[in-house]
């Protein structure tokens, strides 16, 4: 693997200027994908065995086999079937959809249309967070040339597959990234997460059956399509092919998105990629993908590459593969207290581990950033932790606990040392 | 004053409403137009939306409280959304809050006296690698703040103009790294 990744050519934003433009994405193979697939020579079960086979590994942080997720919906009844993109990117650190928005979105609605065709849905929404307005209106724009075109719409270029689209725009809550949170959020409700079972598959919008897949994620699969899955599992790490759309955040000279393979080293990533850690500084830690992933010590991660088996055993996870470098001056009591406020921040408050968990974890990381927190408090962090996780509607409280665990155990001597000495030991 | 929708508007809404198969999911784009219009979601914004979809009051109250977009009360003329999270905190998000704060002789959440500018300390905004960064009401996305950029865009805010949207283009690796 080691440094196959520098002479990668990005395939998901090739280097085309003008490619959200629908005439010049036609002139460069654009919805050539579409077209074969509701030609003769494909079925809808065929594309999802085709995309199963691929393995292309949902980009929104789950990781799960986006074709296997497409085989869990029924068989068509006749009624409406939903395929819900997930555009939500609210995690902290990760920036990447928006790309796809902005430089390549007819790749993406050609995506999102042969997931309709292979899952058999009449209608596709795509959920954008409301802060995006300025990307939500490209997309609003991209999706009308496409249905100028007739790629959407009644009868797709004269086949009997017809489906809407519609961009829907969120108003600013992290937990509406969460699938079911996104549901209610469309449905026009506050965005609390369901319980599942039933999953969205047998039970998602408006009781129908309903898929949600990440922006990157659809956007992979005409790939797939045109070049097959075989070409595909040949790109990056094995057990998580394909290329990645890295965003490289914090103290880094060259910060920025950029395509390439899956499992490439994560020192290289920082050092050579995205220029090292700016001011010529030592490299302290690193989130190596989104907020909720456990942060790796910059001392730990020689050999350490980016794809979920060598992320696992390093302690850490893949996630939305957004990276946060920081420097060795950066104080891991403040960051971590920031990472807790957001997480009490948005919960949707509905159950009491995470509601009142997250609250406590942020209330005891001020006072120890205050200087007024006891060793005994790093305990109680942790033990608040074990309370919050897995029991919950969803993973937010999961989320919020992880980086709690990880931070303080992976840099216990910075947070004792801004704890003040338990009393009795002065007495 | 009384809230209303123009034709044009409940046109709209109309449009809308036939993107879902029930009126309940209009309720997040109805706001939004509410808001764009009125500059708010407040009490009465909020009675207009529930008769205009039918639906009842609290359902509205409920959303609108729900999101952190939708204005329940009033503010400046200009919204400053500043980025703290994460990215932006270790980038000096901090400093650019702060800065704003002395410059427009505020605290976080306050408006200027003359009504020209709210600031507002937000969670990620999906912009990390351009931190720090901010969002004027709800719009433009403003990247890499330094004090003096800060100074550019408050003097131009003042003469309504605000700032272009910035394109970020993909990042390549360097040429010499390959």
């Amino acid at each position: 693997m080691a440094s196959e990744w520098k002479n990668f050519e990005p395939v998901l934003i090739p280097d085309i200027a003008n490619l959200r433009n629908i005439d010049v994405y036609l002139d460069n193979g654009g919805y050539e994908a579409l077209k074969a697939v509701l030609g003769s020579e494909w079925t809808p079960s065929s594309v999802i065995g085709e995309v199963k086979a691929a393995n292309i590994r949902g980009r929104g942080g789950a990781g799960f086999n986006a074709g296997l997720k497409w085989s869990f919906m029924p068989e068509p009844d006749g009624k409406p079937r939903y395929l819900a993109c997930n555009g939500d990117e609210s995690e902290p650190g990760t920036f990447k959809d928006r790309k796809l928005f902005e430089f390549n979105p007819h790749l993406f609605i050609e995506g999102a249309l042969i997931a309709a065709y292979a899952m058999q849905c009449t209608t596709i929404y795509l959920y954008i967070r409301g802060e995006y307005i300025d990307w939500i209106h490209m997309m609003d724009r991209a999706l009308q040339q496409a249905y100028d075109k007739g790629f959407i719409g009644e009868n797709i270029l004269g086949s009997d597959f017809s489906v809407d689209f519609y961009t829907h725009s969120g108003a600013g809550a992290y937990i509406c990234g969460e699938e079911t949170s996104m549901l209610e959020s469309l449905e026009g409700k506050r965005g609390y997460p369901r319980v599942k079972p039933p999953f969205p598959a047998q039970n998602g919008l408006w009781g129908r059956p309903t898929t949600i897949n990440n922006i990157e994620t659809l956007a992979n699969v005409p790939l797939v399509i045109n070049k097959g899955a075989d070409w595909f599992t040949s790109i990056g790490a094995r057990n998580h092919p394909g290329s990645i759309l890295y965003g490289i955040s914090g103290q880094v000279n060259r910060p920025g998105v950029y395509e390439l393979p899956s499992g490439v080293p994560i020192l290289d990533l920082i050092h050579e990629v995205a220029g090292g850690v700016r001011n010529g500084k030592k490299l302290k830690a690193v989130i190596p993908g989104g907020s909720s992933t456990p942060v790796l010590r910059g001392d730990k991660l020689e050999g350490v590459t980016m794809d979920s088996d060598s992320l696992r055993e390093a302690g850490s996870m893949l996630g939305t593969a957004g990276l946060v470098v920081m420097d060795e001056d950066t104080d891991m009591v403040d960051v971590l207290w920031r990472i807790a406020h957001f997480y009490h921040h948005e919960s949707c408050g509905q159950c009491t581990p995470c509601r009142e968990g997250t609250g406590w974890l942020e209330k005891v990381l001020l006072k120890i950033k205050n200087g007024e927190g006891e060793i005994r408090d790093l305990d109680l962090l942790l033990d608040v932790t074990t309370q919050m996780e897995g029991r919950t509607i969803c993973a937010l409280a999961d989320a919020a606990a992880w980086p709690v665990r990880h931070t303080i155990n992976r840099f216990r001597d910075e947070f004792e040392a801004r704890c003040k000495r338990s009393t009795f030991a002065t007495a | 004053m009384e809230y209303r929708f123009d034709k044009e508007e409940l046109d709209q809404i109309e449009k809308i409403k036939a993107r879902y198969p029930e009126v309940r999911p209009a309720t997040l784009p109805v706001l939004w137009i509410a808001q764009n219009k009125f500059g708010h979601v407040g009490p009465k914004v909020q009675k207009l939306v529930a008769k205009t979809l039918d639906l009842p009051e609290a359902h509205i109250h409920g959303v609108a409280e729900f999101y952190t977009q939708y204005y329940k009360e009033e503010k400046g003329k200009f919204v400053l959304d500043v980025c703290t999270c994460l990215s932006c905190q270790v980038c000096g998000g901090y400093d650019i809050l702060h800065y704003l704060e002395e410059k427009l002789g505020i605290e976080t959440g306050e408006t200027t006296e003359d009504g020209m500018f709210t600031i507002q300390q937000v969670e990620c905004l999906g912009a990390c690698g351009y931190a720090p960064m901010m969002q004027i009401t709800n719009g433009v996305y403003v990247n890499h703040l330094t004090r003096e950029k800060v100074d550019e865009v408050i003097e131009g805010l003042k003469n309504g103009k605000l700032p272009q949207f910035e394109s970020k283009e993909m990042r390549k690796v360097n040429p010499q790294d390959r």
